[in-house]
């Protein structure tokens, strides 16, 4: 019997645990205890732990997570949160400079158990700065992990690992999986960090994909699936450390990789999965890789505009028919219904934020 | 302040002079191969405030951390080997001298991104508040450091909980090279603008011990028995460059005669004149401490020419913190 629970239930869970086992670890960000509680993710926490461990904040996000990070210096396990990935732009110089180097750059002294949870936007107009997803910034720096679960078990299982590990972690959770549904045990459970799964299979093409984009492309694994093409998707799970052994092994399995990114396109994490492939399996290949992405072009806001800038399963799709030799399909593919909306997550969805 | 713990700062004091003065002198070996921004004409204030701190307690600095380091009881053997890249340097040559740290005397680290470590260590402080324990938090910058916005959020945090913290800013007046005048308002002072923010603050001259150790105990105290934050303002000068081993007035940027009016108004001068005045110390005693540090530095320089350099296998060690079994 296995129970469904939605993406922020989930997240939720991973939380409450690590909290009633630990009493070092404490969660703050904007508007954590509020009545909307981070889109469910942080509901009634300050009714069950109190508010010393579930803290609101002064809007000071570079200077609370110093702040943070100092108190995971010493004896705390925090969790901050910020209701969009741009927002935490703020506190850049923190996470990269001290967050990141610190166990290091002391020799191993000391250590950093900090989780900062971050929410990538996507329509309802959302715009430049409601939507960023920064997964190649961060996964670039050494010394950050960074988990990007794309189900609602991954989103507890690596949350969960994420705050039980002793190092700074962060979780880039797109909006528009809060309302997904998926089955997710109750128990404590974890995830392990750095590792993918491949949640599709299939022998004709590698799909590499994470957060929103897994989605998308098991819709287009799905679709495709009918017309007699088989694509394998990779769910990265962690964009940091990066499992590429698990992509190498399904490239073997197919010879042609497309890797989805729900972000730019130019030095984007797309890229790093295809230059990785060609370094190390380059004769496994039999065509040349593909990059399905976001335009190097600011999110637009008015939904006529933004009506072509997320790549849709139908893309995917038709992109894994060219790549397979079926041109035709390719263009009727693009023209088909996505089962996914242009600006919202589901019908249920009015908005605003 | 007692007769004895007069004389304890004016040793810990001397010790730090004495130890920045080595450094300088063997810099152009060029065995020290990283920046090193000496704490010559600042060392009084730290001596004063560790006095009334524990190992237990947290201290942390900036790029000049040196005298923060070592009056808090860092040990010197691993800072001089740190600073020659050594692998029995506190950081086993990850850091150098802009990251020292001593965990078991209280230094939990510094960091150079100036006003960075200011809520690092206002985070420590509501550690100790979430952990209830009677530890103090204390945490050295300069005055350019109040330039920067993380000043004020961690200010402005530390007054909404109350957090067991003493900020320290030492200002000596210059930003590398650009003075006050063209970063601050000159008739603005630090310390009032602290108080703004809903917290206790106090100005005083970082050369006069009795000062510092007046405002220290108080700040400390305050904020051992939880009764909120303070800032300390301290004016201090620094007689060498901002980062190296010269002295660079030759540069012009300081008003002429500027360096030359301070040095006899400096930390060691001001307190060496209180001891001999209250008949503390004479020429012997002071003969007898210099011998002592002289040979304290000289093992520990020492140590750090005869120990191995960092390992090289080790550079890929500590990216990320190990899993707790």
């Amino acid at each position: 019997m296995t129970r469904i629970i939605t993406y922020h239930q989930a997240l939720l869970e991973a939380v409450e645990l690590s909290m009633h086992q630990d009493p070092s670890v404490y969660i703050m960000g904007l508007g954590v205890p509020d009545p909307k509680g981070i889109f469910g993710s942080t509901a009634n926490l300050q009714e069950t732990f109190g508010s010393e461990r579930v803290m609101d904040m002064p809007c000071a996000e570079n200077g609370m997570t110093g702040v943070a990070i100092g108190s995971a210096l010493t004896g705390m396990r925090p969790i901050m949160t910020h209701q969009r990935v741009d927002f935490a732009f703020m506190a850049i110089e923190e996470i990269v400079n001290q967050a990141a180097n610190w166990h290091y750059m002391f020799g191993g002294k000391t250590q950093v158990p900090l989780v900062i949870r971050m929410i990538i936007g996507r329509g309802w107009g959302q715009g430049p700065q409601h939507s960023q997803n920064m997964q190649a910034w961060f996964s670039h720096i050494p010394g950050l992990k960074v988990i990007v679960p794309a189900t609602p078990y991954d989103a507890k299982g690596l949350l969960r690992a994420a705050i039980q590990d002793n190092g700074p972690v962060l979780s880039l959770e797109h909006r528009w999986l809060y309302n997904l549904k998926g089955p997710c045990p109750e128990e404590d459970f974890s995830v392990e960090l750095g590792k993918a799964r491949v949640i599709r299979e299939g022998h004709d093409v590698t799909l590499v994909a994470s957060g929103y984009m897994t989605v998308e492309a098991c819709r287009a694994s799905d679709r495709l699936k009918e017309m007699g093409i088989h694509a394998e998707v990779v769910d990265m799970r962690s964009a940091k450390p990066i499992d590429m052994a698990t992509v190498t092994q399904s490239v073997e399995k197919t010879g042609k990789l497309i890797a989805v990114d729900h972000a730019w396109k130019t030095g984007g994490f797309a890229g790093e999965i295809v230059a990785s492939v060609c370094e190390t399996h380059y004769e496994a290949l039999t065509c040349a890789p593909k990059r399905v992405t976001l335009p190097d072009c600011p999110t637009p806001t008015a939904p006529s505009l933004s009506e072509h800038y997320y790549p849709q399963e139908t893309d995917i799709a038709a992109a894994v028919a060219t790549m397979v030799g079926k041109p035709k399909l390719a263009i009727q593919l693009k023209g088909m219904k996505p089962t996914g909306h242009l600006d919202i997550p589901d019908m249920s969805f009015t908005g605003p934020f | 302040m007692t007769q004895a713990d007069l004389q304890k700062a004016f040793y810990e004091t001397l010790r730090i002079r004495r130890v920045e003065e080595r450094i300088a002198g063997l810099y152009s070996r060029q065995e020290m191969r990283c920046p090193v921004h000496l704490s010559i004409g600042q060392e009084a204030v730290p001596v004063g405030i560790s006095a009334h701190l524990n190992p237990t307690d947290y201290v942390m600095g900036g790029h000049r951390s040196h005298a923060h380091y070592l009056a808090q009881g860092g040990n010197l053997k691993a800072m001089m080997a740190e600073l020659h890249g050594k692998r029995t340097g506190c950081t086993a040559g990850k850091g150098g001298s802009m990251h020292l740290i001593d965990l078991e005397a209280g230094f939990l680290g510094a960091t150079p991104i100036v006003a960075s470590v200011i809520p690092i260590a206002t985070g420590a402080a509501l550690s100790i508040q979430m952990r209830k324990t009677r530890q103090v938090a204390v945490v050295y910058f300069g005055d350019g450091s109040i330039e920067e916005g993380i000043f004020h959020e961690s200010l402005n945090f530390a007054a909404l909980k109350q957090l067991p913290i003493v900020y320290v800013c030492e200002n000596n007046g210059y930003s590398v090279y650009s003075p006050m005048e063209v970063r601050q308002p000159v008739d603005r002072k630090i310390h009032e603008l602290a108080r703004g923010y809903g917290i206790q603050a106090y100005g005083a001259d970082g050369n006069d011990m009795q000062a510092i150790n007046h405002y220290a105990e108080e700040a400390i105290t305050r904020a051992r028995e939880g009764q909120g934050p303070t800032l300390l303002e301290f004016e201090t000068y620094r007689f060498l460059e901002h980062c190296g081993p010269n002295c660079d007035d030759s540069l012009g940027y300081r008003p002429d005669g500027e360096l030359e009016s301070k040095i006899p108004k400096g930390p060691l001068v001001h307190l060496e004149k209180t001891l001999r005045d209250k008949n503390l110390i004479n020429d012997d005693q002071v003969a007898a401490f210099e011998e002592e540090i002289k040979v304290e530095i000289d093992e520990a320089v020492q140590f750090a020419w005869e120990s191995p350099a960092a390992d090289p296998e080790t550079v890929f060690d500590h990216i990320y913190a190990p899993v707790t079994p």
